[in-house]
């Protein structure tokens, strides 16, 4: 792979990141996809809509997020100093409002009047919801069977929003699956349905629309780094499933060579067992749900089924940015076990008072890992993507204890 | 000659409308896969379009979708599916043979590999419905290898895009009757026909019209304007009950027949 020297010329206009990305969907999909292509690039560059976005960001959702030194952990740990980027604090209690925030003005720009979205832990599902009842649009949800048992406080919710919320049982009953259903809704109601996708994967424009959207965490925070610190963190690390949050962190600093970069796969029961979601760690190129990207497939070529405790994390591709950065070698993505994202999950309960989502425990585990090889006065900057309200009924039913 | 091309040259010169089935490869049993082919041509299909089941088919309705789940429940792949068009081709040398599915499990097995694969079992084109002609470089080696690319139209392709699937269409252009998935329900015949009397003008291959064609009638309304008439979901429908080798045949001849009659009592 050549030198890349500016990694914010990507995606190209075809919405390839090197060789990932791209356009792999029906016929049928072109047309409202370049008619989405025009829109959205339109409004990226339209003061009038930054502004509006802006204006919800700061009013609706809450920002700017605060950097928090959690320096009791950080103690406990014994290494670089921690800082999480509280996501968790957003509305809604995850990074997935700023995308959804950003995506419902899209569609009203677009004039459409129904929304539908797709979504594995529900936060998406929720903030998608949410967005929908702000600007009084109809909303349908689709969510995997096996996501709905675990996370009915997120299915509950939705439905308090107005929300339809549609069982999937086909295929593994998770959250590709709840793509591809969300894809036909989308192929056959195109003329008043707007398609919020909530992660960076997808066909173009969906991979580039999502990372902007949420590539106000990584601007907030380098600009809080060099206010409060007076310098960049040693290293970057988030979950990684889809990788929205991942790349919302990463993006501003792709640029910053001296800051290294570590996504954190779920590793479910262990790499090793086959039973995990790590499509960059352990998974091969290929074709996925309109885009060229890592995926974990058997040697036919189909989708295999994946294991996380985490719903949000339980997702056989990812997004094709994630992809290139891998080869480009700009980023490392590893695994996080359940039982490593559960500890990380109890310690900063109990060292911080933060009560963080299962998926964003993966991010707190590797950056304990992290902590451990700089020196002291080194900086680890974690994405807390969301808050945990929402696991606590996996998290008792899984040590035994009735809620 | 590629037999998708001579079989439209000998359907144009005899006046007939083409007749395609879809069928599931392995579906709805894998042990009696290459009789159903030679049931479908016994029944009066003029090319087979044999799908290559695949674990996440976006574009598809439910009766498609479950087909695809059961054959890969029941073990098929993509070498399977290349065995069983080999085993067709010793008894039947000319009904032209795509396979259509998705990209990855081609994708997976290496698009060299494939072609070369794909060619010496007797395959004629493919038709991948998520790559559209965007992304169709990395199909180069199938069609150098002199695979057809069966190529989709659709009610919402913009009349630029339009212009190039003309230009770029081999084997023959499939129009998707209706913007949805397969299975649903579709346009007025009006609809259809005006645009698919647009595309056999400027296209550079014949015309072949499905999504929603469910029997007789639906299809002998699409006869009288489309060179081929694609019948898929309502037959894998059908034959989703058949356990025996009599069976499957005895569901494509019923279901087939009849459309077949209708087709050509037109013509």
């Amino acid at each position: 792979m050549p030198e890349i020297r500016d990694f914010h010329a990507y995606p190209d206009a075809q919405g390839r990141f090197g060789r990932f990305g791209g356009s792999y969907v029906a016929e049928t999909l072109m047309a409202p996809l370049a008619e989405l292509t025009e829109a959205y690039l339109r409004l990226r560059q339209d003061p009038a809509f930054i502004a509006e976005l802006d204006r919800d960001l700061t009013n609706y959702v809450g920002r700017p997020s605060p950097v928090y030194f959690a320096e009791r952990l950080t103690r406990h740990v014994g290494g670089a100093r921690i800082l999480l980027k509280r996501e968790d604090l957003n509305h809604t209690g995850a990074h997935k409002i700023n995308n959804t925030v950003g995506q419902a003005l899209v569609a009203r720009h677009m004039g459409k009047t129904r929304i539908i979205a797709e979504t594995g832990a529900g936060q998406h599902g929720v903030a998608s919801a949410t967005v929908a009842a702000r600007l009084g649009l109809q909303c349908v949800v689709y969510m995997g069977a096996v996501d709905i048992e675990r996370q009915k406080i997120n299915v509950y919710r939705m439905k308090l929003l107005g929300a339809e919320v549609v069982p999937v049982t086909s295929g593994s009953k998770t959250l590709k699956d709840a793509l591809n259903e969300a894809m036909r809704d989308w192929v056959t109601n195109v003329a008043d349905t707007f398609y919020i996708i909530g992660t960076v994967a997808g066909p173009h424009p969906y991979p580039l629309m999502v990372r902007d959207f949420n590539a106000i965490v990584g601007r907030e925070a380098r600009a809080q780094l060099l206010e409060q610190y007076g310098r960049l963190p040693d290293v970057l690390t988030a979950c990684v499933g889809g990788g929205s949050n991942a790349m919302g962190l990463f993006h501003a600093f792709l640029n910053d060579r001296e800051v290294r970069i570590v996504g954190a796969e779920a590793a479910g029961l262990g790499l090793a067992t086959g039973h995990h979601a790590a499509s960059l760690a352990a998974g091969r190129p290929g074709v996925l749900h309109g885009n060229r990207t890592y995926v974990l497939c058997d040697d036919d070529g189909q989708i295999t089924e994946t294991h996380s405790i985490s719903a949000g994390l339980d997702y056989p591709g990812v997004g094709p940015e994630h992809a290139f950065l891998k080869d480009a070698g700009r980023a490392e993505y590893v695994g996080v076990t359940d039982v490593e994202a559960l500890e990380a999950f109890h310690l900063l309960c109990r060292t911080e008072g933060i009560l963080p989502a299962l998926e964003s425990s993966h991010a707190v585990a590797q950056a304990i890992k992290l902590a451990r090889e700089y020196p002291k006065n080194g900086i680890v900057l974690c994405n807390l993507s969301g808050r945990g309200d929402k696991d606590v009924h996996t998290i008792a039913a899984r040590e035994g204890v009735q809620v | 000659m590629n037999r998708i091309d001579r079989r439209f040259v000998v359907l144009k010169a005899a006046g007939r409308t083409g007749l395609i089935p879809f069928v599931t490869a392995g579906d709805p049993s894998p042990e009696h896969a290459v009789a159903l082919m030679h049931a479908l041509v016994e029944a009066g299909a003029d090319l087979i379009e044999l799908g290559v089941p695949f674990s996440d088919p976006m574009a598809d309705g439910p009766v498609i979708q479950h087909a695809s789940e059961r054959a890969i429940a029941a073990g098929v792949g993509l070498a399977d599916v290349l065995g069983w068009v080999a085993q067709f081709r010793q008894l039947d040398a000319d009904t032209p043979v795509v396979l259509m599915g998705y990209l990855n499990p081609i994708e997976i097995h290496g698009y060299e590999r494939f072609a070369q694969e794909a060619v010496q079992a007797g395959v004629d084109g493919v038709l991948l419905v998520d790559c559209p002609l965007e992304e169709s470089v990395v199909l180069a080696p199938l069609r150098e290898a002199g695979l057809r690319q069966i190529l989709l139209a659709a009610p919402t392709t913009a009349p630029e895009r339009l212009a190039q699937l003309c230009q770029a269409a081999a084997g023959f252009l499939y129009y998707v009757s209706f913007a949805g998935i397969t299975g649903a329900a579709r346009l007025s015949t009006t609809d259809i026909a005006a645009r698919v009397a647009e595309l056999r003008a400027h296209a550079n291959a014949p015309v072949a019209v499905g999504f929603g064609v469910r029997d007789a009638e639906s299809a002998k309304a699409i006869a009288g304007f489309a060179d081929a008439v694609v019948i898929g979901s309502a037959l894998v429908e059908r034959l989703a009950g058949a356990t025996s080798a009599e069976d499957i045949a005895g569901c494509a001849q019923g279901f087939l027949a009849p459309i077949r009659a209708a087709l050509d009592a037109r013509a």
